[in-house]
C-alpha cells in the first residue's frame, strides 16, 4: 500500500496525474511539466513535499550528535540558519543528503522520502554516548515548497496582517511566523534553483494552505517539474546522482564535507578519497548527436568500452535542448571531453559541459 | 480521465493509430499516448523511402519525463513524414489525429493485429489509474 500525504485528495480532485515515488503516491504533474516548470522560473509554483521526512533532533548534545553524523559543520550553523549536509557511511558512501535547520533549542533535519526508514535506523545506530532525542514530525507536519521569483510577494500576502518580516529572511534563513493565522516554520530554502521558501505547519491545515497559496497565484506543480527544475541547476537527487555506493567527491559535493571540523562518521575514508582523487566523477553533458539521454543509459568511451552510466537526462525545459549528467572516469569528466551515450542500442556522441546548466537565482 | 478515440480509426496496442487515405495509410499516436507522455519536445521519424515491417520501431517520441518508441502498426514504404513537426511537436499534443500525424506509408498488406475503437478504448481504460 502506497503512502499518501495530507493533500492526496486535493491532488486527485484537481486532476493531477498520480505516480509512485519512493513508496508514496504523489502528483507527477498538474497542467503539464513544461507549463509548471516555466511558472516556477518566471513566477511561482507550489509543491506538496510532505512525503519528505522531518525529524527534530533535541537534547543537550543535539549539536554534537549532528556534528558526529553529518559532513557539514553543524556548529557553524547559527540560530535561525540552515545548511545542506550529507550523512555518509564509514566507507564514504552517501546514506542521504539532508537539510539541517537550527531552531531554538533543537534542530530540524529534513531527509528524503525514500530514505525515511533507513535514516531513522541509521541515526539511532549512532546515538550511543550522546544525550540526544530524535522525534519524527513527518506525520504531524505538512511541508510545502513555494518556489520562484514571485514566491516572496505571495508569502508576504499570506503573512499575518502583512507584517512583511519574511522579506528580510536571508538565504537559508528559518523563522517562526504566522501564515493565514497558523503557526508556520518558514525557511528560505528549496530545490528549484530559484528564490523560494519551504513551509512547515500542522498537517490539519494542509488543504487550506494549498488553496490559499494557489489563490494568491502559486501554480500547483508536481514531481515532474520538481525533477526538471532541480536538474537544470544540477542539484543531486538521491538514487540518481548520489547513493550508498557513491561518495561526495565523485558527486562533486566535496564542498559539503568539512574534513577540518573534527571527527565524524566517514571522515577517515573521505579524507583518503579526497587525497587520492575520485576515480569517477559526475559530469554534465550535451548531446552532439541526435537523441535524448535518460537515467541508466550506458556511457561508452570513444573506443566503445563501457565506462559509466547516465544518472539523469532529459530535454531541459529552460535551456531548450537535451542535456544529462553521468558518471564517467575522471579523465573524461573535463569540459570538452567526448563520449557516447548508448541510446536504444546505438552510440550517440555527447560532450562534457560545465555544471550547473542553469545558474541558480537565489536571493542572497 | 477519458480520451478521444475516433471510431473510424484502427489502433495498435502500442498506441499508434492508422487511417486509410486512398492507397495509403496515415499513422500517428493516440490521444491516450500523447496524454501519458505529456508535452512532446523531441521526435525522430524515418526518412521517406524507409521500408517498414509490422512491429518495426520507426522512430522515437520524447517528453521531458519519458521517451517512447514508435512501432509500425502496418508494413509498407514510408512515402511522407510530417515535416511540420520538425521545429515544433505541439501538434501531437493538441491534435494527435489531425495536424499531429507522423508518417504516411504505402501499405504492403502486412499488419499487426489492430484494435477497433471500442477494443482500444478498453485497452486504454485498463492502463489508466
Amino acid at each position: 500500500m502506497l503512502k499518501r500525504t495530507p493533500l492526496f485528495e486535493k491532488h486527485v480532485a484537481a486532476g493531477a496525474r498520480m505516480v509512485e515515488f519512493g513508496g508514496w503516491e504523489m502528483p507527477v504533474q498538474y497542467s503539464g511539466i513544461i507549463d509548471e516548470h516555466t511558472a516556477v522560473r518566471q513566477r511561482a509554483g507550489i509543491f506538496d513535499i510532505s512525503h519528505m521526512g522531518r525529524l527534530m533532533v533535541r537534547g543537550n548534545q543535539a549539536e554534537e550528535f549532528l556534528q558526529h553524523v553529518a559532513t557539514c559543520n553543524v556548529s557553524a550553523i547559527s540560530l535561525g540558519q540552515s545548511s545542506y549536509g550529507l550523512l555518509c557511511h564509514p566507507d564514504g558512501g552517501i546514506v542521504d543528503d539532508i537539510f539541517v535547520y537550527h531552531l531554538p533549542e533543537e534542530y530540524l533535519v529534513v531527509i528524503n522520502a525514500s530514505n525515511r526508514e533507513k535514516d531513522w535506523q541509521w541515526l539511532h545506530a549512532h546515538t550511543a554516548g550522546f544525550d540526544v532525542e530524535i522525534v519524527s514530525r513527518s506525520d504531524r507536519w505538512a511541508m510545502l515548497a513555494l518556489q520562484g521569483p514571485e514566491a516572496e510577494a505571495i508569502l508576504i500576502q499570506a503573512e499575518e496582517s502583512g507584517a512583511g518580516s519574511l522579506s528580510a529572511l536571508p538565504f537559508h534563513g528559518v523563522a517562526l511566523s504566522a501564515l493565514f493565522g497558523y503557526t508556520t516554520l518558514v525557511a528560505r530554502t528549496g530545490y528549484a534553483g530559484e528564490d523560494g521558501f519551504e513551509l512547515f505547519f500542522d498537517a490539519v491545515h494542509a488543504e487550506e494552505f494549498w488553496d490559499r497559496l494557489v489563490g494568491l497565484g502559486a501554480k500547483p506543480c508536481g514531481l515532474g517539474a520538481r525533477d526538471s527544475l532541480r536538474f537544470e541547476p544540477c542539484l543531486s537527487l538521491y538514487g540518481h546522482e548520489i547513493s550508498d555506493t557513491i561518495n561526495p567527491y565523485e558527486a562533486r559535493l566535496g564542498w559539503v564535507v568539512k574534513l577540518d571540523k573534527g571527527d565524524f562518521v566517514g571522515r577517515e575514508a573521505l579524507a583518503r578519497i579526497k587525497a587520492e582523487g575520485p576515480v569517477r566523477r559526475l559530469t554534465g553533458f550535451e548531446m552532439i548527436g541526435k537523441g535524448v539521454a535518460r537515467g541508466d543509459y550506458p556511457v561508452h568511451n570513444l573506443d566503445g568500452e563501457l565506462v559509466g552510466a547516465v544518472t539523469t537526462g532529459m530535454p531541459a525545459p529552460t535551456l531548450g535542448r537535451p542535456l544529462g549528467m553521468a558518471y564517467v572516469p575522471t579523465a573524461l569528466s573535463a569540459e570538452g571531453s567526448e563520449f557516447d551515450i548508448i541510446i536504444r542500442g546505438k552510440p550517440v556522441r555527447a560532450r562534457a559541459i560545465k555544471m550547473p546548466f542553469y545558474t541558480p537565482r537565489y536571493k542572497k | 480521465m477519458s480520451h478521444n478515440v475516433p471510431a473510424e480509426l484502427r489502433y495498435s496496442k502500442s498506441d499508434e493509430w492508422v487511417r486509410a487515405e486512398g492507397d495509403d495509410l496515415v499513422i500517428g499516436v493516440s490521444d491516450f499516448a500523447q496524454d501519458q507522455l505529456g508535452d512532446i519536445v523531441y521526435l525522430e521519424l524515418p526518412k521517406v523511402g524507409t521500408v517498414l515491417a509490422p512491429g518495426d520501431s520507426f522512430g522515437v517520441i520524447e517528453s521531458v519525463k519519458a521517451s517512447s518508441d514508435l512501432y509500425a502498426p502496418v508494413g509498407g514504404e514510408v512515402v511522407a513524414v510530417n515535416g511540420n513537426l520538425e521545429t515544433s511537436q505541439e501538434a501531437i499534443n493538441q491534435d494527435p489525429y489531425g495536424a499531429g500525424w507522423l508518417i504516411r506509408v504505402r501499405a504492403s498488406g502486412a499488419a499487426e493485429e489492430l484494435l477497433d475503437a471500442e477494443a482500444y478504448a478498453a485497452h486504454c481504460a485498463d492502463r489508466a489509474h
